[in-house]
């Protein structure tokens, strides 16, 4: 799916990163817990979070992983964005819930797809 | 070889993976293998905030050499009780402050194993915890 898909599906305001709207996303992760990304992701997802800390953009970095939608139209301050955009990630925020944003990806195609069975 | 030395603020949780960030541009820099990169990078992490959560703070030392990667987190903390269980899936003594966050599922240790190609954990009770990680370049 494409990111512009993504911020159009969600309404989401790109914070940061808008040159990148064009890149493909082919799995997602939602979660609050940062041990859990750095546990189980695999592949590079879209990362769906409710946390706001500086934490959330060094795990993405860790893991590769080069968007994030924050949900529940959380704002993270100018630090985080400014730290994500110098890591040429990109960042949106949705009104959405965690739930409705991850269901409204999922039913337009979107999958998980880290690689284990279920 | 290339060596680096960081000392890991133990009170600013805000600053905490920093060390592991730099460490990530520099052997990006170098053009080390994404692979190698990655695994080394995800376990430096969970212990450099292993380091600011549970022992406030401490140094790291990380050392590169053609054939591997070798990460050194030295901390004088309270040390590790119980190592094996430590080890284990879901075993965590984090706060409640740690969990709200988004740290303290006891993954870290566990995963660090998993990432490294060799660890191993000193620790004394009252004195602190050293972490040694080796990863293969190859
Ligand atoms: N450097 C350390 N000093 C003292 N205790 C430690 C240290 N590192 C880990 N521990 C102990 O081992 C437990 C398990 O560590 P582990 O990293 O697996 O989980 P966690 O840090 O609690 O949660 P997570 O890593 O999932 O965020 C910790 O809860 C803590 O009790
Ligand atoms: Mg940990």
């Amino acid at each position: 799916m494409k990111l512009s898909m993504v911020k159009e599906l969600l309404n989401a305001d790109v914070l940061t990163g808008e040159e990148f709207l064009d890149k493909e996303v082919n799995s997602a992760w939602g979660c609050d817990l940062m041990s859990d990304v750095l546990a189980f992701v695999k592949e590079k997802p879209l990362l769906l979070t409710g946390l706001i800390n500086p934490q959330v953009i060094r795990t993405a970095e860790m893991m590769d992983i080069e968007t994030i939608v924050f949900v529940r139209g959380k704002t993270p301050d100018d630090s985080i964005v400014g730290m994500a955009k110098m890591k040429n990630m990109t960042i949106m925020s949705t009104k959405y819930p965690l739930f409705d944003a991850c269901g409204l990806l999922y039913s337009n195609g979107l999958r998980n797809n880290q690689g284990e069975e279920l | 070889m290339i060596e680096l030395h960081f000392d890991v603020d133990g009170n600013d949780f805000t600053l905490a993976g920093e060390c592991s960030s730099k460490v990530k541009k520099m052997l990006t820099q170098i053009g080390i293998a994404p692979a190698v990169i990655r695994k080394t990078a995800i376990a430096m992490y969970e212990g450099e905030i292993n380091m600011v959560i549970h022992a406030n703070g401490g140094k790291i030392d990380v050392m590169v050499e053609p054939e591997k990667i070798t990460v050194i987190l030295k901390d004088t903390g309270p040390g590790i009780k119980d190592i094996k269980k430590a080890m284990e899936e879901g075993f965590s003594t984090a706060t409640n402050q740690v969990r709200e966050l988004g740290f303290g599922a006891g993954m870290g240790l566990p995963n660090m194993e998993k990432y490294s190609d060799e660890m191993e954990i000193d620790t004394v009770l009252g004195e602190g915890t050293t972490v040694k990680m080796v990863f293969y370049c190859n």
